[in-house]
């Protein structure tokens, strides 16, 4: 029985019973049309936030040994570039340049409280096996502050299969939290998006300790009340559609 | 209860439908905090139908040592009479910010079922982390599982870096990162739930030499969760 204070969200990924998907063979020369090559999923991210704007999601699909994060590491100039900014365009190049990686996509706009997005990604049927997807997003109210799914196994999804998850809200590490307009690329500030100094307490990615807000005593801060979150802050559901 | 939690536990149903059986299995623990440090961690085994805290129920003698001061040693001996599987301190020290530290234990031979992970976080009062009785997974494979942080309800959080550590010793023991302030004048009283309850998190203030609190805002405060154990099966 599960303890209710816990959650427990990788046994979701191996229940058993779950086949591993096998590639179709190739036609038999006549007859029905060729098999499909390509495998597609709809990756919907849902913003639960009451006042935190998501970026315009990165979404990358990729075999083991890829990573857009773990906690603990210094963050990628790309992850960077999305955390502080919102651009995922740095983040997307990088993986596109790796060798792990198969597919990655872009959400066409930014992602309002309440509001989700459906981005799609194909990949070769014989890139599935082992097949990972991750998600990055910014929450743009905030100095470095992002979330999304790191390395959710999808491969041996089957059409129609769906796997939903909560994400939590991380810290780049890579711009202290000033909460100042200045520093702030969401409509609460309107300033400035990424800049390659590093001052963060670490230069290292660890959860987000939440915004404090002027309202909440913090003078300088140029945030109120509204823009604090807790956890989770987006959900995360995959499909496989074809 | 929400839809992939129900997932989740009828994914459990299945993984522990078997009859309970020994298993081989590493402990992985994840400090994900930004500013928290972890005082020594106790990992253990234990058999079924035993707990070292739970929710709403005041905090034994033992568990009150560990929350307000990071003492391990009475909760180890009570898991010794249990004859439990333990493993002390495995980071050797604290656990800081972002970083990880791992152990491996073998149930074989018990009954030991289940996984409890607890430890302090520091600067509070008596704030812990716990990992409380879940069923070790006998299929092998790996097993996220993402903690909250308790409030051991046994002590004012007045915020106060004063060094008390010991069971009924005001204020907090230490701040290992070296940020927190002095000065300030007591944050709260005794906790309007004096059993174990999740913790409301810590207040701080941005005064360093003043205000209600000794933390601050911007680094003291956190998030749930604040540790993953991740559980990998042999």
């Amino acid at each position: 029985m599960i303890n209710l204070s816990t959650t427990m969200s990788r046994a979701l990924l191996l229940i058993p019973g779950v086949l591993l998907l096998q590639a179709c063979g190739g036609s038999n020369g006549s007859g029905p049309p060729a098999q499909p090559t390509t495998a597609s999923f709809a990756v919907t991210v849902s913003n639960l936030t009451n006042a935190q704007p998501l970026s315009p999601v990165a979404v990358i699909a990729h075999a083991d040994g890829y990573r857009i994060f773990a906690v603990g590491t210094a963050a990628s100039v790309g992850l960077e570039e999305l955390a502080e900014g919102g651009d995922n365009t740095a983040l997307l190049a990088e993986a596109a340049a790796a060798p792990q990686v198969a597919a990655t996509a872009s959400g066409a706009a930014p992602i309002g409280p309440a509001g989700s997005e459906v981005v799609s990604i194909e990949v070769l049927e014989t890139e599935l096996p082992g097949l990972q997807l991750s998600v990055g997003t910014m929450l743009v109210n905030t100095n470095d502050a992002f979330s999304g799914a790191n390395a959710a196994l999808v491969g041996d999804m089957a059409v129609g299969d769906e796997l939903s998850f909560y994400s939590i809200a991380y810290d780049a590490g890579t711009e202290a939290d000033t909460e100042r307009a200045l520093e702030i690329p969401g409509p609460a500030g309107g300033g400035e998006g990424f800049n390659p100094a590093r001052d963060d307490q670490a230069d290292r990615v660890a959860m987000h300790a939440g915004v404090v807000s002027q309202d909440d005593g913090l003078a300088t801060s140029d945030l109120s009340e509204q823009e604090r979150f807790d956890n989770p802050v987006v959900r995360i559901r995959i499909e496989r559609v074809n | 209860m929400n839809t992939s939690l129900r997932a989740v536990v009828a994914a459990l149903a299945l993984l522990t439908g078997h009859a309970a059986s020994a298993a081989d299995f590493n402990v992985r623990i994840v400090n994900l905090t930004n500013g928290i440090w972890f005082t020594p961690f106790l990992v253990a085994a234990h058999p079924a139908g035993t707990s070292l805290f739970a929710v709403g129920q005041p905090a034994s003698t033992n568990l009150q040592a560990m929350a307000e001061g990071g003492d391990i040693s009475g909760l180890a001996a009570d898991l010794q009479t249990l004859g439990a599987t333990i493993a002390e301190n495995p980071a050797g020290g604290l656990l800081a910010p972002a970083t990880s530290t791992d152990v491996d234990l073998n149930t074989d031979g018990s009954s030991n079922v289940l996984l409890t992970v607890v430890a302090m976080l520091l600067p509070t009062n008596d704030a812990f982390a716990g990992l409380n009785s879940v069923t070790i997974p006998t299929e092998p494979g790996t097993y996220v599982f993402e903690v909250p942080a308790y409030d051991a309800g046994t002590e004012a959080n007045d915020e106060l870096l004063t060094g008390g550590g010991a069971p009924g010793v005001p204020g907090i023991p230490a701040d290992p990162g070296g940020l927190a302030g002095t000065g300030g004048t007591g944050v709260a009283a005794a906790d309007a739930n004096s059993t174990v309850h999740i913790h409301r998190n810590s207040l701080g203030d941005t005064d360093p030499i003043g205000g209600p609190s000794d933390l601050d805002s911007t680094v003291h405060r956190w998030l749930n969760p604040v540790v993953r154990v991740v559980v990998t099966v042999r």
